[in-house]
């Protein structure tokens, strides 16, 4: 198992490393636009928030519409760190992260506890609070927006943020804590009485998807070089769960693409843009609808079995 | 000592007493019946033992410890296992995985080396991995080993359930209905199953069941719950000759 | 006085919040299911009854029919289309569901008539009545008076009249009331129409009482309803009565008292205060699961 793990990790690697080569270099000789080397660095921003939002609604189980919150946590301390402590980059992205981490586990501890649909609704209010707080308060310079902060973020550090969140929350899902994360969202009681401490493993994901939302907002912060308090809206939570969603709930692949995807398209359909939350709406309710009703099983059936216990368990 | 004692325990739900005054021991290596007729609170008494309810009265010490002030994933980890009624795996894990969660606590590497891949967690996964596959053999479910939960059929899915009870490594092991909805076939070799692993793993086991010749076949000693509260216990011949045990309860049966 | 003028104040705010946490634990009580999507109902209610007032001429008391029974048609279509087909998934399927009907609702407004507020028609005229030197606005008086018929008519319908009765069977046990012969469907549908009425109700009293009218303003008002009835326990229906006063004063207190920024962050402080104290709310009843 051992040397099977090592070099499915050097495969990947290796083929992370080609693909953020064969972008640098498009970059660096105009194969690829300026214009569109920024948004590839929204994408690496979106694939964070969507592998990290899929750990806590995917894999745990457990809806959150929160995450611009911990995104916006994270952008803005992230940011004032900069600005105020001079911190280095790598720095502040941590700090921003170990503070939307801290948040997330002050929400986590009331809600994670109880069984229900709570935390979904709790997460929105918290959501809507952040940004009022943001919007207030003197420091964050309210809906003028926060400026000053250098603009670190380049694709290398948005490449490796994106690398990095993959790898922790692939490395956590595999492991005895993953599993146990899992088994809560198949059946908490049995979860519990199969000798799992069902709060604490909650606690765990949705602190640890908060960080990495925490790292996304540093990124996004260093990268736009202004923060508004409404670019971390309902809307932006709700982009995210399309992109969990549409992606596949417990699926990192499916999430990494819909993100791709969900950062691409809207660039290319930009004439269509005034409907494009309707389209979110519609992905949500149609992409739940087919699945739950089975629309799509001789899509299911091509994989073997085996395959399809991997799509699960990864 | 006994194992488990549980003395004058019982549970209100409302005004109603589902479980009161309830009795009961149970030693090492024992392997006890609990039969009623449906509405008897059998399967409150399993919920009372591993903490999923907490009881209005009495006490409940496992092991020389109370336990009733204990969540129920403490109770499974100080050694009580349960299967249920309803079937409650994991249903869209693989097979081996649903052991494997049952297997969580015995290995304790934490995140960080799980992250960094460090030896001590490649040690504990080889571990994990190897113990699942022997729990899978002894219910011939290794070849199922990759294959989702609830692709298995049904029979092999209470198979599965009993592997992963195991996998925490109990004392005790609380069997609910296992032949539920089995064929005489299936429910046969489900006895089978069962001796062997009192056998095989040297623990005490108290199942819950309807079947008569089973319950009658593997049991030591049986209890019987009335009304929520102990109506009898003996031995099988005791039970099968006791007039109150058969008017309330075998007279109706067949 | 100031006080007793605040309360008045809190109590008819809260009527509109307890009509929509109604329609929330109605829902509950039946569907097992948080309508994510009721808090648009009312933005809906709200425009309906613009459309019909400002856009077509109706007089009043048209346009709160139109827009009562256009909710209530919105209300039962939605859960045949959306939420019937997910019946017996998880709850994590039935609630992305309703998140996308909430979306789904908010952004056709957003499109239809843009994210500017609107003018909300006077159907009342401004202005106050004295009642031992307090002055209530007339608004305000409505509202009351309206929310109290409502919920007085809804208390009878549940527990007086056999359609009541049937609700609340489907409400205890699903399978078994099916079993006694009655439709589970057309209850459920029946359970729909009511709470999402009486949700068109709230959105014309917000209407009345704020004047201004935007797609968001079912996002909040909703949430709002949803503590209330989470306070007076979800599934009560005299809980949700409770929970909507008991929140609509608390804010009013707080705006007048300390400051508007904060109001918003007392009821989460409250909803927060109550699931840690007692989850069940203050009419709930511990539900047991079954193992």
């Amino acid at each position: 198992m051992k040397k099977q793990q090592i070099k499915q990790f050097m495969i990947s690697l290796i083929i992370s490393l080609v693909i953020y080569g064969a972008l640098m270099f498009s970059m660096n000789n105009g194969i690829i636009s300026s214009y569109w080397s920024r948004i590839m660095i929204t994408a690496c921003i979106n694939i964070v928030l969507a592998t990290s939002l899929n750990l806590a609604s995917g894999y745990l189980g457990q809806l959150t519409l929160g995450h611009a919150g911990f995104m916006s946590v994270g952008a803005y301390i992230a940011a004032l760190a900069s600005i105020h402590l001079q911190t280095p980059f790598i720095i502040s992205l941590i700090i921003g992260a170990i503070v939307a981490a801290v948040i997330g586990l002050i929400i986590g501890m009331p809600t994670l506890r109880l069984k229900g649909d709570y935390l979904c609704i709790i997460t929105l209010a918290f959501n809507e609070i952040i940004r009022v707080i943001m919007l207030n308060l003197k420091i964050t310079n309210g809906a003028r927006g926060l400026i000053g902060m250098p603009m670190s973020t380049d694709f290398t550090s948005a490449f490796i943020s994106v690398v990095v969140t993959i790898y922790v929350i692939y490395c956590i899902v595999k492991s005895r804590h993953g599993r146990a994360i899992i088994s809560i969202k198949e059946d908490e009681t049995a979860s519990e009485l199969a000798g799992i401490p069902t709060f604490y493993y909650k606690i765990m994901a949705f602190v640890i998807s908060a960080f990495f939302a925490g790292i996304a907002g540093g990124l996004y912060a260093h990268y736009n070089g202004i923060l508004v308090p409404v670019s971390f809206d309902y809307n932006k939570s709700v982009e995210i769960l399309v992109m969990v969603v549409l992606g596949g709930l417990g699926n990192l692949k499916g999430s990494v693409v819909a993100a791709i995807v969900m950062t691409f398209l809207p660039e290319l359909l930009r004439s269509f843009s005034d409907y494009r939350m309707l389209l979110y709406a519609v992905v949500l309710i149609a992409t739940m609808i087919i699945k739950e009703k089975n629309l799509m099983p001789h899509i299911k059936e091509k994989f073997s079995k085996k395959e399809v216990v991997e799509e699960v368990a990864e | 000592m006994a194992l488990l004692k549980a003395e004058g325990l019982g549970i209100q739900f409302g005004g109603l007493k589902a479980v009161d005054e309830f009795n009961f021991e149970i030693e090492k290596n024992q392997l006890y019946g609990l039969i009623g007729p449906n509405g008897a609170g059998k399967t409150t008494v399993f919920n009372l033992l591993t903490g999923v309810y907490k009881p209005t009265s009495g006490q409940i010490t496992f092991d020389g410890k109370p336990i009733i002030k204990m969540k129920p994933n403490q109770i499974t980890e100080l050694g009580i296992a349960r299967t249920f009624q309803n079937i409650r795996l994991f249903k869209n894990m693989s097979v081996i995985d649903n052991v494997k969660v049952g297997l969580h606590h015995s290995q304790n590497y934490s995140l960080l080396p799980a992250i960094l891949n460090t030896p001590g967690y490649f040690q504990g996964e080889e571990a994990i991995e190897e113990k699942a596959l022997s729990l899978l053999r002894v219910f011939d479910l290794e070849e199922f080993a990759y294959v989702k939960a609830s692709n298995l059929p049904y029979g092999k899915q209470r198979k599965l359930e009993i592997a992963r009870a195991l996998a925490t490594s109990p004392k005790l092991l609380l069997l609910d209905e296992p032949a539920a909805g089995m064929n005489p076939t299936e429910t046969a070799e489900l006895m089978e199953t069962i001796k062997l692993v009192r056998e095989k793993f040297s623990i005490a086991i108290l199942l819950i069941e309807h079947d008569m010749k089973l319950v009658m076949g593997i049991c030591e000693k049986i209890v019987v719950l009335n009304f929520g509260t102990t109506l009898a216990f003996g031995t099988p011949e005791e039970i099968r000759n006791n007039p109150e045990v058969v008017a309330a309860y075998l007279g109706n049966e067949e | 006085m100031e006080f007793v003028a605040q309360m008045i104040n809190g109590l008819s705010t809260g009527g509109m919040y307890a009509l929509v946490a109604i329609g929330y634990t109605m829902v509950y009580g039946i569907a097992k299911m948080i309508n994510f999507a009721h808090g648009e109902i009312i933005m809906v209610g709200a425009y309906l009854a613009y459309i019909a007032t400002s856009m077509m001429g109706m007089p009043s008391y048209v346009s709160i029919v139109i827009s009562i029974f256009g909710c209530a048609l919105l209300g039962v279509v939605t859960e045949k289309v959306a939420y019937k087909p997910l019946r017996n998934s998880g709850s994590l399927a039935v609630l992305i569901t309703a998140i996308g009907v909430s979306y789904l609702l908010q952004n056709v407004f957003l499109v239809l008539f843009g994210s500017a507020a609107k003018t909300f028609p006077t159907y009342i005229p401004a202005g106050t009545i004295q009642f031992f030197g307090i002055s209530i606005t007339y608004v305000s008086l409505i509202s009351l008076i309206l929310t109290g018929i409502c919920s007085a008519a809804l208390l009878f319908f549940v527990n007086k009249t056999r359609i009541g009765k049937a609700m609340r069977a489907v409400s205890e046990d699903k399978g078994a009331a099916e079993l006694m012969g009655i439709n589970v469907n057309n209850t459920i549908s029946l359970t729909f129409a009511i709470g999402s009425g009486l949700g068109a109700i709230a959105g014309v009293i917000y209407g009345m009482s704020y004047s201004l009218i935007d797609p968001y303003i079912g996002a909040m008002l909703g949430i709002k309803a949803f503590i209330a009835a989470v306070l007076g326990g979800i599934g009560s229906i005299q809980g949700a009565m409770v929970g909507g006063i008991v929140i609509g004063i608390a804010e009013a207190f707080t705006i007048s008292y300390v400051s508007s920024t904060f109001s918003d962050a007392v009821v989460f402080g409250i909803l927060i205060f109550i699931l840690l104290v007692k989850p069940a709310g203050l009419f709930g009843k511990n539900v047991r699961e079954k193992v």
